[in-house]
């Protein structure tokens, strides 16, 4: 069975979707592939917090049935994924990678999971991430670190970085993943994948365990576009369960992958390509918006301005709404519970101080203070305005361009343990991702080349807000051009 | 490092976020939050004078349902998550 596990596996969630269809792979047969793919590299790359092997091959036949019985009709029918372990999954461990939700196990849902279960996807498991989505590595878990399975002595990204590297290594077909200031879009241009953050209201957030909750938003990852666009078509809906659910129309998104970019404008900001971004990566990017340009897009450089504001806005109001939004961890209701304590308040302190790590308590701190009376004023009000001058920036470049070109990350993938020890020097490793989650954009991230160590690098294309197809039209469209991308080979440095 | 965090500001902090801070935790967090705040005094480059604070990206507006009950009682599931539970009730500290 061993060459039809590899060939099983170098498919993409799309063609095996297809091939469960003709039957030509039984549901059973592609989720085992997965599992034996999981026990060869898990130990190497520690994607999953949680597999949930036993449901998976008893869905695996349950769904074979209906998909037989004409029932389910989903391309994704049949679909081993990978779900972040920051949305909720009914009767399946939910732990955000935190000491304070080791057992949580909840009684519902998120509705993103919800709609991919209805579609037929199976769930394999839930992959790791930094703690409550707070870091850019994966190494602010409280289970270990993911590795990268391109090179397992460097990070994967973060926070969805166990999504990314189980899509990278072939533990799934495809990963729901949440992006709160790159956190999609980063693991993996790091891993090598594509990886998609909708508009901002597109997709539920009803069910994902909130971090900052105005900037939070769920999205793909997948081994290219049209696998990515799949996903999205199952998920994006309008939810009255979440307040800031849109109705958004998918027709332009599906028939966005053509490869026609002729006449399409692309700003290419200058400000994305100063000091602090290494020159492999500047030039692999550049790359991209020549290839467009040969295909018929119209590509300019400009000034977006503010960029440099963008990472201090943004940790000021993800800090503040992270600081409410983790109040609820108190010792109550679920999660862990301190074992000794003399009243209520103690129990509260020493219950968060034991159950939160380090980068949680420290945005809990900075949230407390730049909300505290006194403070509110001049730090969290302060960081709102500023916000919408960047979304005054945005909205006069989308007055002349359909999408802005610009690189993920300022570098490729760091070393395992390169990066925690200076928050500040981490946190501007988001500068090209944060901005999108301030003016609620949609951004995707497509592999466009390797460095001289071997690893990924990704393009980014932004988009105004609900104009979702034309990122996704260009990244298709220099996807066809590119041609394959190769995968992982392993090993470490 | 021009924004120093002295004892009580981290001491009061800490009560906010509920936060028990060890010595060696408070010393990092004085530090950590100094930094970060000389960071984004950055933002007071910025005239925002005649700029209103934007919450949402874009408009988002109340949305009203009738208050009914939709989902079915999951008391003893829910509860299965409780550090303590009693009586189908969740149990507390002394809370005087």
């Amino acid at each position: 069975m061993s060459k039809l596990k590899n060939e099983i596996l170098s498919m993409t969630a799309l063609e095996l979707g297809k091939a469960i269809s003709l039957t030509e792979v039984g549901v059973r047969e592609a989720v085992e592939a997965t599992l034996a793919q999981i026990e060869e590299r898990e130990a190497d790359v520690h994607s999953y917090v949680t597999l949930d092997a036993e449901n998976a091959l008893r869905n695996a036949d349950y769904i074979q049935k209906k998909i037989a019985d004409k029932e389910l009709t989903s391309p994704l029918a049949g679909v081993p994924v990978a779900i972040k372990d920051n949305m909720c999954t009914k009767g399946l461990l939910t732990t955000c990678s935190s000491r304070i939700l080791g057992n949580f196990v909840p009684t519902y849902s998120s509705t993103a999971v919800e709609r991919l279960e209805k579609a037929g996807a199976v769930i394999i498991g839930k992959t790791n991430m930094d703690e409550f989505a707070m870091g850019s590595t994966s190494e602010t878990s409280a289970f270990g670190p993911t590795k990268n399975p391109w090179n397992t002595g460097h990070v994967p990204g973060g926070s969805s970085g166990g999504s990314a590297a189980a899509v990278a290594a072939d533990e799934c077909f495809f990963a729901l993943g949440s992006d709160t200031g790159g956190s999609i879009r980063q693991p993996a241009s790091y891993c090598g994948i594509v990886g998609i953050k909708p508009t901002y209201g597109t997709v539920s957030r009803y069910g994902l365990i909130a971090y900052g909750s105005s900037l939070d938003q769920i999205g793909p990852l997948a081994k290219n576009v049209s696998d990515c666009v799949a996903v999205l078509s199952e998920i994006i809906a309008h939810d009255e369960k979440d307040s800031t659910s849109v109705d958004y129309d998918i027709t332009a998104l599906k028939n966005a992958l053509d490869g026609d970019v002729k006449g399409m404008k692309i700003g290419v900001p200058r400000d994305y390509f100063g000091e602090g971004l290494d020159p492999e990566v500047a030039s692999a990017v550049k790359e991209v918006a020549k290839k467009l340009e040969s295909a018929g897009a119209i590509v300019e450089e400009f000034d977006l301005s503010l960029v440099d504001y963008a990472i201090p806005t943004y940790y000021t109001i993800a800090a503040a709404e992270a600081s409410s939004n983790l109040e609820r961890f108190d010792g109550i209701k679920y999660g862990y519970r301190t074992k000794e304590f003399a009243g209520l308040h103690e129990m509260y302190k020493k219950t968060r101080s034991e159950g939160f790590g380090p980068e949680v308590k420290r945005r809990i701190m900075l949230g407390s203070f730049v909300l505290s009376s006194g403070y509110y004023d001049a730090y969290y009000l302060k960081a709102l305005r500023v916000k919408a001058l960047i979304k005054k920036a945005f909205d006069d470049a989308f007055a002349r361009y359909d999408a802005i070109l610009g690189p993920v990350a300022p570098t490729t993938a760091p070393k395992l343990g390169d990066s925690l020890s200076d928050p500040i020097k981490m946190y501007l490793g988001d500068i090209y991702t944060i901005s999108v989650n301030l003016a609620g954009l949609p951004g995707i991230s497509v592999p466009c080349g390797t460095d001289s160590k071997g690893l990924p690098i990704g393009v980014q294309l932004i988009g105004d807000c609900f104009k979702d197809d034309r990122i996704v039209r260009l990244a298709y469209a220099y996807e066809q051009m590119r041609g394959e991308f190769p995968t992982p080979k392993g090993g470490i440095e | 490092m021009k924004n120093i965090i002295d004892d009580a500001t981290i001491e009061y902090v800490g009560i906010l976020a509920k936060l028990n801070l060890t010595e060696e935790e408070a010393e990092q967090a004085k530090t950590d939050m100094g930094k970060m705040l000389d960071y984004i005094d950055k933002l007071g480059e910025l005239d925002t004078s005649n700029v209103e604070p934007m919450s949402h990206a874009f408009k988002v507006q109340n949305v009203f349902r009738e208050d009914e009950v939709t989902n079915g009682d999951d008391r003893e599931n829910i509860l299965k998550n409780a550090p303590e539970e009693k009586d189908g009730m969740f149990v507390v500290p002394k809370t005087f």
